[in-house]
This record gives structure tokens, C-alpha cells and sequence, in this order.
């Protein structure tokens, strides 16, 4: 198949923009630690990402024992949890699931699916990661300073973030917003190279609506990003100015334990419009990748092109833009003017139409499919279900007077852990499952696979579907022990205990994951460069891994979308994205696997 | 098969423990049983969606299952069926969105000559101030607090002189009269929250939020802090009494008034105030109302 | 073909014709630079327009006193403006491939930033030593930050302008440097409209 396209020359106009000129390192140093090769970044930010990731798993697993077992771990305080919540969740969004979906995902697939040598300003690329690196060594270094890190809540909210009765007002607040300024400036960086490699940097024939959907998710979550980080970055930095100046950005006129302070006069309510105008397309921002990314797991396994692909373009544009109009409903009962309500309940419903079409079409692509249960597509099934869960129970949240009786309780809590939590995993899990072949040249594991998606799902669905209902109950989250509470009855507690105990379970079933990828990278079976035999340009590679430059001395062109499955006059069921129309019919299977193979990796 | 099967399993388990759970709102105790069926449609909506997206997933799965040589089926768009699928959706939406718009109307819509009570947050406590025999709240300000007042009550309005304070005791309601509650924190975001009232709302130091209720039953109901205000947030209760209107007078004269508190603590804080005032120069005239 | 007209693509249907398609993928007839500093002028802005946000939502309450703005900024303003007017001429120099005009311009240009840093510098000075210290008022507040937040965005483009500079003193043809010419002078001329939009919006409170 690559000789189809070199014998191409007289059919393939010139190109009209020359190649740039790529970088190529010089010594061991530049080419393993300080690379330029987005594919070496990407694996730096991944393994950053999850072992970063790994520490708000462990701390998790704290807060639940805790929830479980009030009584029975003595060295968990009250200062400790609200330190564990906080690093939990600000990790798990932040420096794990964003940098994960941006910094890792988003450097190995952007240039090799679009048909690029590379990002177009390397050098930028790398020192992306690099602060990215240094903001999660300032971020842990939080954990060792007096004080220890910030309890303030992921939200941050002041006054009380900065203020003595908060864990870690003393260093740990100014640490974690020097270390989210400093994740700002680095994903700043990535994220001018996301953007303008695929907007400028695309190979010939690859128009915008050829790109494959994981390409526009990624893409638009990081217009999102750069759009948005400007408002966390202004919050940031207005608070570290209130906690080390003393100025009164966010600081009223405030009496503590019987003393008067000496600030006054700023908004405790501005700094919450900047954190959620970040906020709320944070959310997209973690959310749009991975619906890029499922469907195209969801096609290539169910051997069908994506259901209306040109809606689930649009849908994913227009989520992006109404996600910067719907903020403050996370701030209903904040004490902002009530009116506002009417508006963003408003807002928000309106965007729950665009994403349910993208679930509709999701389920459309299985429909009529010919669907291979392998272990990137059970994650995809799982990530629906979760999906659509957690969605359901975002229209509760978002119908302003819903909202009032279960803002702030643990409905609150179980519905942004289905929805950007298990969902997003989901999508990461099948992700690596699919990517892996690519990346390392060896398949993963099937059994190992299939055990850690049953107990992944399964777990996961029964330590969150519950706790919605403590919300209804009236449980609050963030709170560190029920104590006696009269309408809250004994079943609780052992409702409690019940999820901590799965929690474990689903957390050990993780380590599992972790070998799986450790065992199939050294013993895996050779996977062949195209083992899922899709249609995308980064199965298309002469070498596998891709080696340096992607693609050999030509780079492909494109004559069709990525979604060329089933197409009925084509000898395979797939047609990759750059083989010739006159090829068609010619022997072009590029899988390395026979296809009873095939059906044996399944 | 067993993916189709655990589908379906966790659509019908879902249904299931929805209706088995034993954890479920607390009775209702305020006039805002409108939320509660505004959640029961949502229920009915969503759940519709949920069960219908899951089970036709799991036919998909069976009946679609991988078969060597055969291929899918090739369409790219089916305008069609996408039009009516996103025109059955926004009905849906419009069917919540539209009564959630209507109870919130009445949510923001405090009926006149509703009764007025402060609730006024601390780390890590509760106090409770009534208008007294005026019916008006006395103003108030932050910089005014002291250990003689705590509450930070202007000693120079006549209105703040017969008002009733409660510090660190339980919040007292009359039974079926509406009531405005207003709520002032002094240092950090609190949120007063009665899960059998189904309201709740922050407080904001800087700011007087408020939200509005008649209780409709009598009874003893924990009051619960909903906002992390440090590290005894999850300590911070009180407990709120629901009574008959006699009942309620009558605790209600028991109470010390501020002008009392005052006379009591023997000093003049009207002197304190305005030395206060002139040291920092700048405080606000008064708490910033929420707009 | 325009953004629109490439989202309403049907891209299963280019099958055919798939030779009229075969232009290179760009969504932008712009270099990689050029756009690459767009996006981020677009991202600085919004940080400048959200930080203006909070210092207006901030004014309109009745306890807002104003800094007494130093009359050293207008004269900062006015080297702000030679800066930039230097740059626009090395940018001339460079379309014009005179090499000398470039170098000469250039430091100009550098120059003249870094008097406007000193000049904010002293007027910091000037503010501080009359008792307008930041945590006395959220006015001042604002001013040393929305000023100190511009230093660094220009402090930020003195390193590209020095590494283009390098460039020159190493003797790369104008060739070479003009992209970094024009960039460094996009970005100024945008730091020169920054600046007026933030001391504007603090003269007339
Ligand atoms: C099995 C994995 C996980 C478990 C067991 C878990 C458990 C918890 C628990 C117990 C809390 C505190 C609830 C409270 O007291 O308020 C919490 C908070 C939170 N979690 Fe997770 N979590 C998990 C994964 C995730 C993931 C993947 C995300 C990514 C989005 C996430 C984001 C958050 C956030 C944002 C908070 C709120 C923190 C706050 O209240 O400030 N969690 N989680
Ligand atoms: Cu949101
Ligand atoms: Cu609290």
C-alpha cells in the first residue's frame, strides 16, 4: 500500500506549501529527555499524568475509608480530609485528566493523525512539558511545606481559602495557585501547537471534515482550554496577591474568631465567576476529547463509519461555544443575583441537546454495525452508559430549582464523578487498549483486559449510582463525619462501608491495568502495524512504533474521511485514508494479521 | 451476549434500586413540594431516555455481532431520523426546563408581608436574630463587631434596639407563615441548608442573600451547614423548631433584646461605633445587598 | 473556500472527486507563526479583558477611591509609543532587506522598552513612597497589577526581540529574521494597545 501511493506522481499535483524543515536531536540527552518529538512528550506527559494521577487514587482511597469507617481510622483528621478532597480533586481534573487528554493524548495523535512530521513549533512543545513537570513538582512540594497543602476545596473559594480555620491557608494555598499559573503558562504552550498543527499543518487532501473525530474533539477542547485558563489565571493570580500582599480582591470586611481583619471591600463572588467561567468549560474540556476519542473506538470496532459525522463536528463546535455562556450554574445558591437563574438553566438545557444527538449517534454507529467486542469497544459501551448517566442527572443540576435542594450534597458529588470522572477513564482505558499496538508494537492483554473493564465498569457504576441518592437524602458532601444527624438513618453508614469496600476492590483492579501495560510492553504479542485494521492515518505508518518523522520520505495523502468502514465496493471492510481510489479493489490489507487473527485478538 | 445481558442488567438494576432504595428525600416540611415534583418529572423524563438508549445499546450488541464477511451498512447521514430525534429531545428538555422556570419564579418571589429573620453565620455556629415588637431588622455592620457585639449591630438605629438575639441556640419558626430569611455571614461562605425545607442559599461576608419558606409542619429539623467553611464546616449544626404561632410568641418573649444584651454587658457601644468607623475610614456605608 | 463552507463538507461524498481536493491542508492562508502568535494575543487578551471586567465590577461601589495616577505614566505612555514606532521601521527595514536599518531599528525599539520598564518602575516607586501601598486600597491594588501584569508580557517579548537580535548580531540574512521582525512587532504594537486601554480605563474612573 505505501508503494500505491509513491506510484502516484503523475496523478498528485505538487504540493503548493513546501515541508518544513524538521528537528532532529542531536545527542541521547535531546532525544530521550529534552525531545522535540511530540510522540516523546506525549509519553512524558502520560507517565506524569498517571503516576500524578495515581496519588489522587491513594487519596481516594483515604476519604473513602474515612466515609466508610468514621471511626475507625484515627490518623485521617478533619484537616486531613479536607487536604485530601481538595489535592484529590483538583489532581484528577487538572493534572491528570487534562494533561492526559491535551499533553499526552493530544501530542502522539494530533501530528500522526493528521498527517504531520510533527507539531509545528516543537521547541515550544517541549518546554510545555517541562512546566508542566515543574508545576507538579510545586503541587506535591505543597504536601511537605508547614501547614501542609490547601483544604480549601478544588473550587478554591475565598475568603476561607486564605484564611486561618483552612487547612494549609499558611503555604499550601499560595503553592497550589503558583503551581495552577504555572500549568497555565505550559498548557498555553502545548496548546497554540494543538491548535495550529491542525489547522495549518494537515496533509494534502486532509480537509477539516476528513479529520477523524478524536482530532476535533481534542482540538476544540483545547480552543476551550486556551479560552478559558485566562479566567482560573486571573483568579489565580488576584488571590495570591490577597494571601501574600494583603490586598482585597475577594476580601470583604471580615470579622474571625472574634478579630478584626484588616481587609475590606472585594467580592467574595468575582473570584467564583472567574473560577467557573474556567470552571464549567473544564468540564468540556476533559468531556470533548473523550467524546472524540469513543467515537472513533465506537466505529473502528463496530467495523461502521460514525453515524452523521458532519452533526457530531457541529455538535462538538457548538457544545464548545454555549459551554463559555453556562457558568453559573454552579452558582445558583452562591448568592449572585436569582434572576441569573432563569438565564442559565436556560443555557445549560440548550446544551444537553447537542450531547444527547452525539449519544444518539453513538448508539446509531453499533446499529447496523458489524460489532467486535473487544476490549477498546467494552470500554466504549461502558463510557456510554456512564455517559449518559451522568448526563441525565446533569439536566437535575441544571434546572436551576432542581438544583437548590441538591447542590452542594453527594448527588452532586456522584454526578460529576459519572460524567467527567468514570466516564473520561473509560474513554482513557480504551484509548490506551487501542493506542497501545501503535505505540509499542504489541497488543495488551485480552483476558487481563476484559477482567479490568468488568470490574472498572461494574465497580465503578455501584460506588456512584448510590451515593445519588444519599443526595436526595440530603447527605452534604465535603463533609468529614455525618456525626448525629436525625434524618439520616443507620443504612447510610452501611451504604458507606459497601462503597468503600468496592472502591478498594476497583482500585486494586487498577494495579492490574498497570501490570497488564508493564507485562504486554516487554511479552506482548507483536501486534503488526495495523491490528484493529482501521482507516486513520497513524495505522498507515511504514514503521511501528512511528519513527521519527512519522511517516517516510513522502508524507500520505488523503483521499477520504477516516470512517471509509463497509464501504461495499472495496476488497477489505475498511478503506485507510490514504489509499488511491484506483486501488479499491487491489490487495491492500495493511493489518500484518490474517483475518481469523483478527478475530483470535478479539 | 453477556455484554448485551450486563446492559440490560444495569438499565433494569438502575430502574430497580430507584424504586427499592430506602434512601430517599426526607419528609417535606416547607412549601416546596413544587421542587419535588419538578423532580419527579425529571425522573420520569430522563429515566424514559435512559432505559430506552441502554436497552436499544443491548439489541444492538446482540443483534449486530461481528460476523466474518459481512459488512456493515453503509449511511453516512439520515437527516431524517436525526431531525426527529434532536425535535423529541428539545421536547423533553422544554418538558422540565419550563415548570423548573415556573417554581423558580416563585423561588425569587418573596410574598409580601412575609416575616423577616437573619440568620448570621460564624466558624463554626449558628445565631438567629428576630426583627422584635418593629417588625425591622436593625442595620448592621461588621466592622461594628465585638465581644459585647457580636453581632455587629449599629447602636445608632432605633430599628436594631428591640431586635432579638439568639446566639448559639436553636432558630424558632412560626408554623404556615412565610418567612424571608435573610442571611449574613462575618467571615467565610457559609450555607444555611434544612434538608426538609428543600431550600438553601450561601451566605457571603460583604453581602445579605436571602431566600423565603413557610414552614408546614411542626417539628425539630437539623440545620446543616452546606458550604466548606474550613475545618469545622461538618461540625457547624443547629437545630431548627417548627411550632404553632402561640408556642412560638411565647419562646419568642423570653428572649433578651439587644438593647438589653447591652445594658446588661454595661457598656456604651455607641461611642465604640463611630471610633471604629473613623479608624478604618473606609468601610461601606453598609452590608452590600444582594442585587 | 471559507471556514463555513469547509464545516458544511460531506466528506463521504468527495469520493469522486477527489483530485479537485487534493490542496495542501490549511484552514488559513497564513504562515505558522503569524497564526500561532494570533492565538496567542487572542488568549493574553482575554486575560487583560477579564482582569478589566473585575476592576469595573469593582469600581461602580461607592467606597472606590482612586489612585492618583503619577504623571510619569504619560510620559511612560509616550516611550511606549517610540518603542513601538521604532519596531514598525525595523519591520519596514526588514520587508525592505536592508540589514542596517533592521539592527539599528531594533534596538531602538528594545531601548525604548526598557526605559518604559524603568519609568513604570519609578512610578511604582513614586506611588509606594506617597503610602499607596496595595493592600491599603483595591484601587491600588488593581493599579499594580494590571501595571505589573503588562511588564511581564513585555518583559516576555524583550526575550524574543534579544533572540532576535542574536540572530542579527550573528549575521543571518534578512531573510532569516524578517518573520521574527514582524512578529516581535505584531506583539508590540498589541502590548502598545493594551497599555492604552488599561491606563484609559484607569484615568477616567
Ligand atoms: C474510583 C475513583 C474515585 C473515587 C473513589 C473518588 C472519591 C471521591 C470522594 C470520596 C470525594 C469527596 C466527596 C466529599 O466528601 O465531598 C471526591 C471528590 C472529588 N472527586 Fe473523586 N473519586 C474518584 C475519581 C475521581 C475522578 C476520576 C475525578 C475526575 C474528574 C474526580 C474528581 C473529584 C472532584 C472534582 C472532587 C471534589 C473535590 C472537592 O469537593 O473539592 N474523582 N472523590
Ligand atoms: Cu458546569
Ligand atoms: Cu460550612
Amino acid at each position: 500500500m505505501v508503494d500505491a501511493v509513491q506510484d502516484q506522481d503523475d496523478f498528485v499535483p505538487p504540493a503548493e506549501v513546501a515541508e518544513m524543515e524538521l528537528y532532529h536531536p542531536k545527542s541521547w540527552l535531546t532525544k530521550y529527555v529534552f525531545s522535540q518529538d511530540a510522540k516523546v512528550i506525549a509519553i512524558q506527559y502520560s507517565f506524569t499524568a498517571i503516576a500524578i494521577g495515581l496519588v489522587a487514587l491513594v487519596l481516594s482511597w483515604m476519604m473513602r475509608l474515612q466515609l466508610g469507617f468514621p471511626e475507625t481510622f484515627s490518623f485521617i483528621e478533619a484537616e486531613d480530609y479536607y487536604q485530601f478532597i481538595t489535592m484529590h480533586g483538583m489532581i484528577m481534573v487538572i493534572y491528570l485528566l487534562t494533561a492526559l487528554f491535551l499533553g499526552g493524548f493530544g501530542n502522539y495523535l494530533i501530528p500522526l493523525m493528521v498527517g504531520a512530521r510533527d507539531m509545528v513549533f516543537p521547541y515550544v512543545n517541549m518546554l510545555s512539558y517541562w512546566i508542566y513537570l515543574a508545576a507538579v513538582l510545586v503541587l506535591l512540594a505543597s504536601f511537605f511545606v508547614p501547614g501542609g497543602p490547601t483544604g480549601a476545596g478544588w473550587t478554591l473559594y475565598p475568603p476561607q481559602a486564605i484564611l486561618p480555620g483552612t487547612p494549609g491557608s499558611e503555604g499550601g494555598i499560595v503553592l497550589m495557585l503558583v503551581s495552577l499559573a504555572l500549568f497555565i503558562v505550559g498548557f498555553t504552550m502545548g496548546g497554540l501547537n494543538y491548535v495550529v498543527t491542525v489547522l495549518q499543518a494537515r496533509t494534502r487532501g486532509m480537509t477539516l471534515m476528513r479529520l477523524p473525530l478524536t482530532i476535533w474533539g481534542i482540538f476544540m477542547a483545547t480552543v476551550l482550554a486556551l479560552l478559558a485558563f485566562p479566567a482560573l489565571f486571573v483568579g489565580a493570580v488576584m488571590m495570591t496577591f490577597d494571601s501574600l500582599l494583603g490586598t482585597s480582591f475577594f476580601m470583604p470586611a471580615i470579622s474571625q474568631f472574634g478579630e478584626q481583619l484588616k481587609y475590606g471591600g472585594g467580592s467574595p463572588i468575582l473570584f467564583q465567576h472567574l473560577f467557573w467561567f474556567f470552571g464549567h468549560p473544564e468540564v468540556y474540556i476533559v468531556a470533548l476529547p473523550a467524546f472524540g476519542i469513543v467515537s472513533d473506538l465506537i466505529s473502528v470496532h463496530a467495523r461502521r463509519h460514525i453515524f452523521g459525522y458532519r452533526l457530531m463536528v457541529w455538535a462538538i463546535v457548538i457544545i464548545g461555544a454555549l459551554s463559555f455562556i453556562v457558568w453559573a450554574h454552579h452558582m445558583y445558591v452562591s448568592g449572585m443575583n436569582p434572576y441569573f437563574g432563569f438565564f442559565f438553566a436556560t443555557t445549560t438545557l440548550i446544551i444537553a441537546i447537542p450531547t444527547a444527538i452525539k449519544v444518539y449517534n453513538w448508539v446509531l454507529t453499533l446499529w447496523r454495525g458489524n460489532i467486535q467486542l473487544t476490549v477498546p469497544m467494552l470500554f466504549a459501551i461502558g463510557f456510554i452508559v456512564t455517559f449518559v448517566n451522568g448526563g441525565i442527572t446533569g439536566l437535575f443540576l441544571g434546572n436551576v430549582v432542581v438544583d437548590v435542594p441538591l447542590s452542594d450534597t453527594m448527588f452532586v458529588v456522584a454526578h460529576f464523578h459519572m460524567v467527567m470522572g468514570v466516564a473520561p477513564i473509560m474513554v482513557v482505558f480504551g484509548a490506551i487498549y487501542h493506542w497501545f499496538p501503535k505505540m509499542t508494537g504489541r497488543l495488551m492483554n485480552v483476558p487481563m483486559g476484559q477482567f479490568h473493564f468488568w470490574v472498572t465498569f461494574v465497580g465503578a457504576y455501584a460506588i456512584f449510582l448510590p451515593l445519588h441518592y444519599l443526595g436526595f437524602l440530603g447527605v452534604p458532601r465535603r463533609y468529614y463525619a455525618m456525626l448525629d444527624t436525625g434524618f439520616i438513618p443507620e443504612s447510610a453508614q452501611d451504604l458507606n462501608a459497601f462503597v468503600t469496600v468496592v472502591v478498594l476492590i476497583v482500585g486494586a483492579a487498577q494495579m492490574l491495568f498497570l501490570y497488564n501495560i508493564a507485562v504486554s510492553m516487554i511479552k506482548g504479542k507483536k501486534s503488526g502495524p495495523n491490528p484493529w485494521r482501521a482507516t486513520s492515518l497513524e495505522w498507515q505508518t511504514p514503521q511501528t512504533p512511528p519513527g521519527h518523522g512519522n511517516f517516510g520520505p513522502t508524507l500520505p495523502v488523503v483521499y477520504r474521511w477516516a470512517y471509509a468502514y463497509g464501504l461495499p465496493d472495496a476488497t477489505e471492510d475498511y478503506v485507510p485514508q490514504n489509499l488511491a481510489p484506483d486501488q479499491l479493489m487491489s490487495d491492500y490489507d495493511n493489518s500484518g494479521l490474517s483475518h481469523s487473527a483478527a478475530q483470535a485478538a478479539e | 451476549m453477556y455484554v448485551a445481558v450486563m446492559i440490560v442488567l444495569v438499565a433494569v438494576g438502575t430502574v430497580v434500586f430507584h424504586f427499592m432504595s430506602p434512601w430517599w428525600w426526607t419528609p417535606i416540611a416547607s412549601n416546596w413540594g413544587y421542587i419535588d415534583d419538578t423532580i419527579i418529572i425529571t425522573f420520569w423524563i430522563t429515566g424514559v431516555v435512559f432505559v430506552a438508549v441502554l436497552l436499544f445499546m443491548a439489541y444492538c450488541v446482540l443483534r449486530f455481532r461481528y460476523k466474518e464477511g459481512r459488512r456493515s451498512e453503509y449511511e453516512p447521514e439520515n437527516k431524517k431520523l436525526e431531525w426527529w430525534l434532536t425535535i423529541i429531545t428539545g421536547l423533553g428538555v422544554a418538558g422540565m426546563l419550563i415548570p423548573g422556570l415556573f417554581v423558580w419564579n416563585q423561588f425569587v418571589t418573596v410574598p409580601p408581608g412575609a416575616a423577616e429573620i437573619e440568620v448570621v453565620g460564624t466558624q463554626w455556629q449558628w445565631s438567629f436574630r428576630y426583627p422584635g415588637k418593629d417588625g425591622v431588622i436593625g442595620t448592621s455592620n461588621v466592622r461594628l463587631i465585638s465581644g459585647d457585639n457580636p453581632f455587629g449591630l449599629n447602636p445608632d438605629d432605633p430599628n436594631g434596639r428591640d431586635d432579638v438575639l439568639v446566639e448559639g441556640g436553636d432558630l424558632h419558626l412560626p408554623l404556615g407563615g412565610p418567612v424571608k430569611i435573610l442571611l449574613r455571614s462575618i467571615d467565610v461562605l457559609h450555607n444555611f441548608t434544612v434538608p426538609q425545607f428543600r431550600a438553601k442559599m450561601d451566605m457571603v461576608p460583604g453581602m445579605i442573600t436571602y431566600f423565603w419558606l413557610t414552614p408546614t409542619r411542626t417539628g425539630t429539623f437539623d440545620i446543616l451547614c452546606f458550604e466548606l467553611c474550613g475545618t469545622g464546616h461538618y461540625t457547624m449544626r443547629a437545630s431548627v423548631v417548627v411550632e404553632e404561632k402561640n408556642a412560638f410568641d411565647a419562646w419568642l418573649g423570653e428572649q433578651e433584646t439587644f438593647a438589653q444584651t447591652m445594658a446588661r454587658a454595661g457598656s456604651d457601644p455607641g461611642r465604640k461605633a463611630s471610633l471604629v468607623l473613623n479608624e478604618t475610614g473606609n468601610v461601606a456605608a453598609k452590608d452590600r445587598q444582594a442585587q | 473556500m471559507n471556514l463555513l463552507q469547509q464545516l458544511m463538507e460531506k466528506p463521504w461524498l468527495t469520493e469522486d472527486n477527489t483530485v479537485v481536493e487534493l490542496r495542501d491542508g490549511r484552514t488559513f492562508a497564513l504562515s505558522r507563526e503569524k497564526l500561532g502568535l494570533r492565538v496567542f494575543l487572542v488568549v493574553v487578551m482575554v486575560v487583560f479583558s477579564l482582569m478589566m471586567a473585575a476592576y469595573i465590577e469593582r469600581k461602580v461601589f461607592s467606597d472606590w477611591h482612586s489612585v492618583p495616577l503619577p504623571w510619569l505614566l504619560w510620559l511612560n505612555t509616550v516611550i511606549l509609543v517610540f518603542s513601538s514606532l521604532a519596531m514598525h521601521r525595523a519591520w519596514i527595514s526588514a520587508r525592505r532587506t536592508e540589514i542596517d536599518g533592521v539592527r539599528v531599528w531594533l534596538y531602538a525599539g528594545g531601548f525604548f522598552a526598557l526605559v518604559f520598564l524603568i519609568g513604570q518602575l519609578l512610578a511604582w516607586w513614586e506611588l509606594v513612597a506617597s503610602g499607596y501601598y496595595a493592600a491599603v486600597d483595591p484601587a491600588n491594588a488593581f493599579f499594580f497589577m494590571l501595571t505589573a501584569l503588562h511588564g511581564v508580557h513585555l518583559i516576555g517579548g524583550l526575550v524574543a526581540w534579544w533572540r532576535t537580535m542574536a540572530k542579527v548580531t550573528r549575521g543571518c540574512g534578512v531573510v532569516l529574521v524578517r518573520i521574527s521582525v514582524e512578529l516581535c512587532t505584531v506583539y508590540w504594537h498589541f502590548l502598545l494597545l493594551i497599555w492604552l486601554a488599561l491606563f484609559a480605563l484607569m484615568l477616567f474612573t
